[in-house]
């Protein structure tokens, strides 16, 4: 929905200048300059076996794995020895000879084999890896059937059996070949060095400094680019045999990166997950908690079958129809009725949730932002995020890498979206500069090499001002400006953030935390906006919806966002509630909800697991999780990320269904009409047919600013591994997570000891302190959803002072 | 040709006191520093290209071309890094030099680093030789009280701080581009090239890596001359070099003379054989390089003619054996010793010296068959030139080449079920008449 016709690719073709032409094994072929011979002769259909080589990591040549004869180095003359093909750059007129055609480089890499091997046990009957090991393989095809060590009564060098070097990864120095695929991937790509190579010969080993463990949010891609069995997870260790399994290709759900995945299943149960490999998008890296929190779907609290509250008050299951015609007659009976959607929606159904409201229930109080949210945010997504895509000019993470600067405000890249967060990385090893507008330098910018520009929590429209004409920073139209969705409990922030752009010429793009959100904001749940960014506003466009939709027209005035839905549900000017992947505690004033929840007169759940919501429904509906449907994602940038069901599960259906059913039935009793579609397929029909609107995209208007409040201002994000409900079911995932301290100065730290107890108007924290060093004075940081119920249960509403003092636990 | 010794370097060795400034002084030294901080850096680097040096740690690369190579539009700082890392087997010549007359080393690099305009200057230093280590470091704090290092040297506007660092005893740290990550303070393990280190070495900068020897060696070519220090040695292999005697000599030393004299000459000179004992092999440049035999005496011991005999004159550090070393115990133990050091890199010399070990200890024990001595030689030939740097390459040479010279003796093994020899026979404290 956000893709238009205009395509403006920058993709210049490679001019001839560029490409070298190279003889590999006496076929010619042109290819770009610096290209690796490793990689040349995949151009002509040879695979060179290979271990340590990795196309995302520097070369290194430790394996020695992929000798090739260079009998011709481009200048006549030839290579005396054999070269490792994956640190060589080919050359103009270069000849290489590989296993193929010569017999020298064949024997070199059936040597380089056989020693790897000596030292190598054969437990593959028993290994993880044995299947779809690229030491088995290369063995199959490079080596000799036989071992002549073993014949000769070799020793093999032995290690006690795997060792832990995290909670989640376990290692097996016997299997490992010592390719530093591992540790390398850790300093260059992640930038936690938490694993190095000790010890030397064969002797040689991975290890861990033992008082820093390996825990980092991307340590588990290193058992993903392992060729052996070396390192396994505790997670899939010994549970299932590669060739048992099938790959689904997917789109991960637990951030709004839309990182390409591989969901390995077997007999209807997901086994495991694995990066997918996407250059424009996450490369081939994902993060820990994409490639293991997938249990939230098999625990035991999913919801399996529909419930309806009975006459003696308590919820008892129903038929589907029955239910259907229960939510039906209710919400009916309830008179006027909103619906709520979280982030866990996909597309296609935050367009069902969006069409329901419209045709079945004839309103537009919808809004998916169960969060801290604004009327501001809601102007902004309007003004500048709905509808911009890679295909109309678009920020995309190509972009991030070839921006000069990257601004981010509002948003902390390594918690809060995994694969922005290497790409940045990535783009700042190669002179990005990145700026953060944050109240102190976390790790992650450090990573990012990043520049910290001071800015207690409040302050971030006067510091995204202050960008404007400075010297230093120099915002231009070569900078991408990142706006979190956290910017929107600061007053003034978006419109700042966007004011710069505008003035600047630099780009904006706005990352929410979600995989749902930027779907929700095309698909039209919001209060003000249609499907496809249509302005409620505008006349012209409602009629365009109503004409797609086949009613006659749609609500004309614009709804109620969630903070007014929660309000007019407490006052009672709205009966019933649809609601679907809400947590109450999420939201700006979780008590709140949770009374509008008790205060409506009828309410329709949908979800996946049983949560408070579903407790306090009227009927409750299972809906899929995304293994089981299919969908798609539209990520920050504004793309398209699709993927079909990979799991065949006929009991669990998708939202879209039940809303289909559910609309079905009130318009046989004379309420709106049916949403016109039951699955997947027909609700992409009915997106696509609906299209993008390409009228006039509403103007962003100036937003008051706050003054300064007094007290200590909370600074608070969600860390990447946290009490999320997404990551239950899996202890050694939740065992990695960072332990949930308060952040404070050191002033702060000395005076007040090394437990703090931080106090709001909603309760208070008592969390071991650490000394941020940079933090702007005043500021306090606390995880938002790391201890207790987070902070917008237990500590404070968003924006408001809290007190900090020495506290004991 | 000429036969007689030319001590240069080894000249001051039997002063006394030879290691203090004073004693260093009052023979002459620190005089060709004061002439070269009056010459443009550019003619020091000419004169040393004219005298023909050629790298003294072995690989014999010129030193003057080396220097050349550093570009000097870089705006990075330019280093000069000293390997004094000595730890190949036989070799024993910079740490006897830097025990007696470490001024010339401190010397040679104070021109060094003027001629390539480094104001650092590293002298990376075996950590097992303490004692060594705190001559040098002596030394260093002595040039430094007498003017000769630190700021604006003696007026010429030129300053240089040296630094001397204590490796942590591995001899892969010998290898330059490890001993660069060793001194940066990472693991010792050699790095992919390109880049060179003359154009991004320590640090990433521009930077020339010598061994103690090439630059013990500069004073005097700047001093003397370099049409001097041309006159000796040979056509391609010029001056002179100290030649390490041990083993089996009756006076092992160091013998300082022309590149190009032979094994025969330098037996002669160290008094010939022991006694009632004959030249049974020989290294030419430690353990590393292949073995010679006594029909190799009168190779001329210079850098091709060596290579011409299937060998490389390496450090200069001829090991000399008797008839009463077995050959397969010598090369098993020097096996051994790559084992233990190779860095763990690359698989070649990893893998490749752990089964060499094993397969060797087999046959000096007696055990397996013919078979094993072309597993061997099939082994050597997957490391050789398969390896990331030379360390796996010279552990292959002591194999290949024992086995070219002494089949027969591997085979005596097996037929008699162990090692022919007596142990015993080999050793300085072998009774009177022992024999193999």
């Amino acid at each position: 929905m956000s893709q238009t016709s205009d395509k403006t690719s920058d993709k210049t073709p490679q001019t001839t200048e560029d490409l070298v032409n190279v003889t590999i094994d006496g076929i010619q072929v042109s290819v770009p300059k610096d290209t690796l011979v490793i990689r040349a002769a995949e151009q002509v259909g040879v695979q060179i076996p290979r271990f340590c080589d990795h196309p995302l990591l520097a070369p290194v040549g430790a394996c020695r794995q992929c000798l090739v004869e260079v009998p011709d180095a481009g200048n006549g003359r030839g290579f005396p020895k054999p070269q490792a093909s994956c640190t060589l750059p080919v050359a103009e007129g270069m000849v290489v000879n590989t296993q193929a055609t010569s017999p020298v480089a064949d024997k070199a890499q059936q040597g380089i084999m056989e020693f790897l091997l000596i030292n190598h046990p054969l437990d593959c009957p028993v290994c993880d890896k044995g299947g779809e090991c690229p030491l088995q393989n290369q063995a199959m095809t490079n080596g000799r059937g036989e071992s002549r060590f073993a014949g000769a009564g070799g020793v093999k060098r032995t290690f006690p059996k795997p060792i832990n070097i995290s909670a989640q990864v376990l290692l097996d120095r016997e299997r490992c070949v010592l390719c530093a695929r591992c540790t390398r991937f850790s300093e260059q790509i992640a930038g936690d060095p938490f694993i190095e190579l000790l010890e030397r010969g064969a002797l040689q080993q991975v290890a861990i400094y033992e008082k820093e463990p390996f825990e980092t949010s991307f340590s588990r891609n290193t058992i993903q680019i392992c060729p052996v069995g070396a390192l396994t997870s505790a997670e899939y260790r010994f549970r299932s045999r590669p060739f048992d399994l099938v790959s689904s290709p997917a789109i991960a759900e637990h951030d709004a990166c839309g990182s390409a995945i591989r969901v390995d299943h077997r007999r209807g149960k997901v086994m495991r997950r694995l990066s997918g490999n996407d250059p424009e998008v996450n490369e081939e890296w994902i993060t820990d908690k994409d490639r293991f929190a997938f249990h939230y779907a098999d625990q035991p609290d999913r919801l399996t079958y529909p419930q309806v509250r009975d006459e003696d008050g308590a919820l008892r299951p129903a038929s589907w129809t029955e239910a259907f015609a229960v939510a039906a007659r209710g919400l009916q009976q309830a008179g006027s009725a909103a619906v709520l959607t979280g982030g866990r929606l996909t597309t296609e159904d935050a367009f069902a949730y969006s069409t329901f409201a419209r045709v079945s229930l004839g309103t537009n109080d919808i809004d998916f932002r169960s969060r801290p949210l604004s009327a501001e945010e809601a102007e902004f997504l309007a003004a500048h995020v709905v509808l911009t895509g890679p295909d109309n000019g678009g920020v995309t993470y190509a972009d991030l890498e070839t921006a000069k600067t990257v601004v981010l405000v509002g948003f902390e890249p390594e918690d809060e979206a995994g694969a922005i967060f290497l790409r940045l990385r990535k783009a700042a090893r190669r002179g990005t500069r990145v700026l953060s507008i944050a109240p102190f330098s976390s790790r992650g910018l450090q990573k990012m090499y990043g520049t910290l520009i001071p800015t207690a929590p409040g302050d971030e429209p006067a510091a995204l001002d202050s960008l404007l004409g400075h010297a230093d920073h120099g915002i231009d139209a070569t900078s991408v400006v990142l706006v979190g969705e956290r910017l929107a409990t600061v007053p003034g922030g978006l419109s700042a953030a966007a004011a710069l752009a505008r003035k600047s010429g630099a780009r904006l793009a706005w990352v929410p935390r979600r995989a749902g959100d930027r779907g929700a904001v095309e698909a039209g749940c919001l209060p003000h906006l249609l499907p496809g960014g249509r302005p409620v506003a505008d006349p012209a466009a409602r009629v365009d919806a109503a004409a797609s939709w086949g009613v006659d027209s749609v609500p004309e005035t614009v709804g109620r966002d969630g903070d007014a839905i929660v309000a007019a549900l407490a006052a009672g000017e709205i009966g019933g509630l649809v609601i679907g992947g809400v947590d109450p505690a999420d939201t700006a004033d979780p008590e709140a909800t949770r009374a509008a929840i008790a205060a409506a007169g009828f309410v329709v759940a949908l979800e996946l697991r049983e949560t408070e919501v579903t407790r306090a429904a009227d009927v409750v509906f299972p809906v899929a999780p995304v293994s089981d449907k299919s969908g798609t994602f539209v990520n920050w940038e504004g793309r398209v990320r699709s993927w079909e069901a990979v799991l065949s599960n006929p009991g669990s259906l998708p939202d879209l269904r039940v809303l289909a059913g559910v609309s079905e039935e009130l318009a046989a009793l004379g309420q709106g009409s049916p949403i016109g579609f039951r699955t997947v397929a027909e609700a992409r029909a009915a997106m696509a047919e609906m299209g993008p609107w390409d009228g006039e995209r509403p103007a962003m208007g100036d937003h008051p600013r706050a003054a300064a409040a007094d007290g200590v201002r909370l600074a608070t994000w969600k860390q990447m591994l946290d009490n999320g409900s997404m990551q239950d079911g899996d202890k050694h995932l939740a065992a990695t997570a960072r332990p949930a301290v308060a952040r404070v100065s050191a002033a702060m730290y000395d005076a007040l000891g090394p437990t703090v107890t931080v106090t709001g108007d909603r309760g208070s924290m008592t969390l071991p302190a650490e000394i941020a060093e940079d933090i702007v004075d005043g500021v306090v940081w606390v995880p938002a959803n790391s201890t207790g119920r987070g902070v917008l249960c237990d500590l404070a509403s968003p924006g408001t002072p809290v007190s900090v003092k020495g506290g004991t636990q | 040709m000429t036969s007689t010794l030319t001590p240069v370097l080894t000249d001051d060795w039997d002063a006394e006191r030879s290691w203090t400034l004073a004693t260093y002084e009052s023979r002459g030294g620190y005089s060709a520093m004061r002439k070269a901080l009056e010459m443009n850096p550019d003619d020091i680097i000419t004169a040393v290209k004219d005298s023909g040096l050629r790298g003294r740690g072995g690989a014999g690369f010129p030193t003057g071309m080396k220097w050349s190579f550093i570009p000097q539009d870089n705006p990075k700082p330019k280093y000069l890094v000293v390997n004094a890392d000595e730890s190949e087997p036989g070799t024993c010549k910079d740490i006897p030099l830097m025990m007696a007359t470490p001024h010339t080393l401190v010397e040679g690099v104070i021109i060094s680093s003027y001629a390539i305009r480094a104001n650092h200057a590293f002298i990376y230093i075996r950590g097992e030789v303490l004692h060594v280590i705190r001559r040098v470091q002596a030394a260093v704090r002595e040039a430094y009280a007498a003017g000769h290092l630190g700021k604006n040297i003696h007026g010429s506007g030129y300053d240089l701080d040296v630094v001397v660092h204590a490796g942590a005893g591995a001899y892969i740290c010998g290898e330059e581009t490890a001993l660069l990550e060793g001194l940066e303070g990472r693991r010792g393990q050699p790095r992919l090239r390109p880049p060179f280190p003359a154009v991004a070495g320590l640090y990433a900068s521009p930077t020339v890596i010598n061994n103690v020897e090439s630059i013990a060696s500069v004073p005097s070519i700047i001093g003397m001359g370099a049409d001097w220090f041309a006159s000796m040695g040979t056509e391609k292999s010029k001056g002179f070099g100290i030649f390490s005697l041990s083993g089996h000599v009756q006076r092992p030393g160091q013998y300082e003379a022309p590149l190009g004299i032979t094994l025969r000459e330098l037996i002669d000179l160290a008094g010939g054989i022991r006694e009632g004992h004959e030249l049974k092999f020989w290294t030419p440049g430690g353990s590393s390089t292949p073995l010679l035999t006594a029909e190799h005496l009168d190779v001329p011991l210079d850098f091709e003619a060596v290579g011409a005999a299937g060998s490389m004159l390496g450090t200069r550090a001829l090991q000399i054996f008797d008839e009463t070393t077995c050959v397969v115990r010598a090369v098993l133990r020097w096996t051994e010793f790559y084992k233990h050091e190779s860095c763990g890199k690359c698989t070649p010399c990893r893998e490749g010296t752990w089964w060499l070990v094993q397969t060797l200890n087999r046959l000096e024990n007696g055990q397996g068959s013919e078979s094993d001595l072309e597993l061997l030689l099939d082994q050597c030939d997957n490391i050789l030139g398969r390896a990331f740097c030379a360390l796996g390459d010279g552990a292959t040479s002591p194999i290949s080449s024992s086995i070219q010279y002494f089949r027969d003796e591997y085979l005596a093994h097996l037929q008699h079920g162990g090692c022919p020899f007596d142990p015993m026979a080999s050793t300085v404290f072998a009774a009177e008449g022992a024999t193999a």
